[in-house]
């Protein structure tokens, strides 16, 4: 109908496209994005992304200090779901040093990192709706946020930047009492599920800005390298969990929610999916879990315990030299690879056999899918750009390491 | 499954095959840097390999050695579910390798990153600029011997835009206007 | 104003503490988040914490309209130019807080990328210490600086005397006064 009401027009007047700056300090952009798009009225024709807002040199920086000092840095890297990089990068370290942890510090991290999941698809969700201006969603989003972070901090001590993996082993077991607030936490969030989608799914306006907005193609996403809910909305099931099980996800029985569109509202629906689904997890862990060890017993990660620090020469050399000299982590290189929030994350680690990494590389999902979001942006409206952006759920700290 | 990729590029491109190992689950060939473009698609093409997933492209700063970096690629096969490392060596006073950027979309910005950061240049890119420093920046951070704390402050590279707005203000101070309140 | 340089001295000091006591309560806040703090921030202004009750719950997202602006997050190289751009955009009378130690000393990163303390390029007026902090910090923060508002003399803000000072200087001093670092460390 529109068209046809300024076809005319378009014919006598002579225009041209128009250059517009979009970001950094954007809200849209979250404050590290800079979008330079060509227009023509308010179609987009061209899209430049520009990032790098947030590069805080985390490759620079790691390489300046030992294995284990790492782990703050990778708090920060995806800081919606910080538990998912600490794990990832202790199973890749784990991998290089070719030890093996007990069977319930898997099962700790396999639980703790869907909890941090759950987090990360409620702070995407609820942030896509603000920016649409849907704010009681957001408000329902976060109270859910702050229940998962109340369990989170009752574990591990922070709120945010938690640094509760460590090489070999975890910082603590769950405390007593987890799985009871887990219980109460769960029957909170199913409200809460249940009420950003009254909200949301069926809602016409979000619906309009959803729906055929932002749409990707399988072969695009395999090509640009989309990861993680991005790919699965448009109906490739590739999820690291299933096809190469780490920690104890081949032990646990969930589904991966695909998609078929690959649009806006497909990624949404596939968050909202595995927010159940990783519901799902964590009450099959809790249930399988049993009493043991947390930590390995190798004496080359560990730390010995205490009596002995104290009490017998040994002991105190061995603590003072993986403090000082850190773990003495054997030459090589290895890929590993997990699934974090945003999709995979993989770390490529050099090691020259000393107890500094020679080389961190992180294969950061955000940044590969920023480079092929113009494709999503382009042909679209300027308003589009909003949800496809928040349904990507860039986050910075990631994309720009 | 392990050794059959790398048998692979071993059959089809024997005289490029430099070394090649498989270790801890990572199987890795170095190969030479001339028809990198053509084994990759190689490998993306054919039916029994599909590789069509580009996990990353980072590259490794070996200081003391003597083809000093190393390009690593790791490709993946969604169909078959196999990765296969490539790495490349290249000495720094010729820092080039042919790129990859048409064969899958990814590439360009992780080899854009990698120019970046290392300073290794792609030939053939269409579009190698930097992605997460910024055009006044020189040199490449994540070299060795490039300082951790060497700072190249933007605002001061920027500065000179600034100085034209004070020598503008000069100017006009200087020469006030006809009928201007100063004169 | 200029109503004020007209008013008995007596007159001034009870306006002033009412016109300051209005303007603490109500802080239209820029929010320039960057990094991970910027969770915490959503935490804070949401309904657990509710930054409402100070009356600084509302983003503007144009620096002509904020007279807060909150700086939350790392800061790098890069992004320098925009904050300092920005902070020169917003109008008097402005105040800055930096949230988190990134904002505030540069934190744990400290390399060639990022900035150490945005004290470097704009004036802060609150720091809030935390990586991240609390909510419950933020808002002790946030009433630092209603206090620091309350207490703040008009004369702060006689651009009358700003203008003359700055017309009445010689050509050739520069406007801006450039900082040596170096010297400052002595
Ligand atoms: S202070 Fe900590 S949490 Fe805040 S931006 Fe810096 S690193 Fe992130």
């Amino acid at each position: 109908m529109a068209e046809d009401i300024y076809e005319p027009i378009d014919q006598d007047v002579h225009t041209e496209p128009m250059i517009l700056q979009m970001g950094p300090s954007h809200p849209a952009t979250h404050g590290t994005v800079r979008f330079t798009l060509t227009l023509e009225g308010e179609k987009i024709i061209k899209c430049e992304t520009e990032v790098g807002y947030l590069h805080r040199g985390f490759e620079k920086e790691v390489e300046n200090s030992t294995w284990t000092q790492v782990f703050p840095y990778t708090d920060r890297l995806n800081y919606v779901s910080p538990l998912l990089n600490n794990f990832g990068y202790s199973l890749a370290v784990e991998r290089l040093l070719e030890i093996d942890v007990p069977p319930r510090c898997n099962w700790i991290r396999t639980l703790m990192g869907e909890i941090s999941r759950l987090s990360d698809h409620l702070t995407c969700t609820g942030a896509a709706a603000l920016e649409l201006g849907a704010m009681s969603a957001f408000l329902y989003a976060i109270e859910g946020r702050e229940l998962v972070w109340d369990l989170i901090e009752e574990v591990t001590g922070a709120r945010l930047t938690v640094s509760y993996g460590r090489i070999g082993g975890l910082k603590d077991d769950l405390t007593e009492g987890f799985e009871e607030r887990w219980k109460y936490t769960k029957k909170r969030l199913f409200e809460i599920r249940e009420e950003i989608g009254q909200l949301l799914t069926r809602n016409r306006i979000f619906l309009d800005r959803f729906q055929g907005t932002g749409v990707l193609t399988p072969d695009m996403a395999l090509s640009y390298g989309y990861t993680g809910p991005c790919l699965r909305s448009t109906g490739v099931d590739y999820d690291v969990r299933k096809d190469h099980p780490y920690f104890m996800y081949d032990e646990v029985d969930f589904d991966v929610p695909v998609g078929s569109k690959g649009d806006n509202y497909d990624r949404y629906l596939v968050r909202m999916d595995e927010i159940v689904q990783s519901i799902r997890i964590i009450d099959q862990c809790l249930e399988k879990m049993e009493p043991g060890p947390i930590n390995s017993d190798d004496p080359r990660v560990m730390l010995p315990e205490k009596e002995k620090v104290y009490n017998t020469i040994e002991g105190m050399i061995s603590h003072f030299k993986i403090i000082f000299e850190g773990i003495q982590v054997p030459p090589g290189e290895v890929y590993s690879y997990t699934e974090a929030g945003n999709g995979e994350l993989g770390y490529y680690i050099v090691s020259n056999g000393t107890g500094k990494p020679w080389k961190i590389h992180v294969r950061s999902p955000s940044l590969i899918m920023m480079g092929g979001i113009h494709k999503l942006i382009e042909g679209g409206l300027i308003a589009d750009i909003i949800p496809t952006f928040d349904t990507v759920n860039m986050i910075g700290g990631e994309c720009d390491k | 499954m392990a050794k059959k990729l790398i048998k692979f590029v071993k059959k089809h491109f024997e005289d490029q095959v430099l070394d090649s190992h498989s270790r801890l689950g990572n199987d890795t060939v170095v190969i030479e840097r001339d028809r990198l473009a053509e084994i990759v698609e190689r490998l993306r093409d054919d039916e029994k390999t599909q590789m069509d997933f580009l996990r990353a492209i980072t590259c490794v700063d070996y200081m003391h050695r003597d083809p000093r970096f190393e390009v690593v690629y790791v490709l993946y096969s969604i169909e078959f579910k196999h990765m296969l490392t490539l790495r490349v060596v290249v000495s720094e006073d010729d820092c080039k390798v042919p790129t990859i950027s048409h064969l899958y979309g990814c590439a360009g910005w992780t080899e854009r990153e990698v120019w970046d950061m290392y300073g290794v240049e792609f030939v053939d890119h269409p579009d190698l600029r930097r992605v997460l420093l910024y055009q006044e920046f020189e040199g490449h951070p994540l070299r060795k011997d490039y300082g951790k704390q060497d700072a190249q402050p933007r605002i001061e590279l920027l500065s000179r835009e600034r100085d034209s707005v004070e020598e503008f203000n000069v100017f006009v101070k200087n020469k006030p206007a006809e009928g201007s309140r100063d004169n | 104003m200029g109503l004020e340089h007209q008013l008995p001295e007596v007159l001034t000091t009870r306006l002033e503490s009412a016109v300051n006591w209005a303007r603490k309560y109500s802080l239209f806040q820029y929010p320039f988040v960057t990094a991970c703090c910027g969770m915490e921030y959503m935490a804070t202004a949401s309904a657990r914490y509710d930054i409402a009750r100070f009356g600084a719950e509302i983003p503007r997202f144009s620096p002509r309209q904020a007279d807060l602006l909150w700086v939350v997050g790392t800061v790098n190289h890069k992004l320098g130019p925009m904050l300092r751009r920005i902070y020169e955009q917003m109008a008097e009378p402005k105040w800055v807080m930096a949230f988190g130690v990134c904002a505030s000393t540069g934190g744990f990163y400290d390399n060639y990328a990022t900035i150490q303390g945005i004290d470097k390029i704009i004036p802060v007026d609150v720091y809030i210490p935390g990586c991240p902090p609390r909510p419950e910090q933020v808002i002790d923060g946030l009433m630092k600086l209603q206090d620091k508002i309350q207490q703040e003399p008009w004369r702060k803000y006689d651009y009358e005397q700003k203008v003359r000072q700055r017309d009445e200087r010689p050509a050739s001093e520069p406007l801006f006064e450039k900082i040596d670092r170096k010297k400052e460390r002595g």
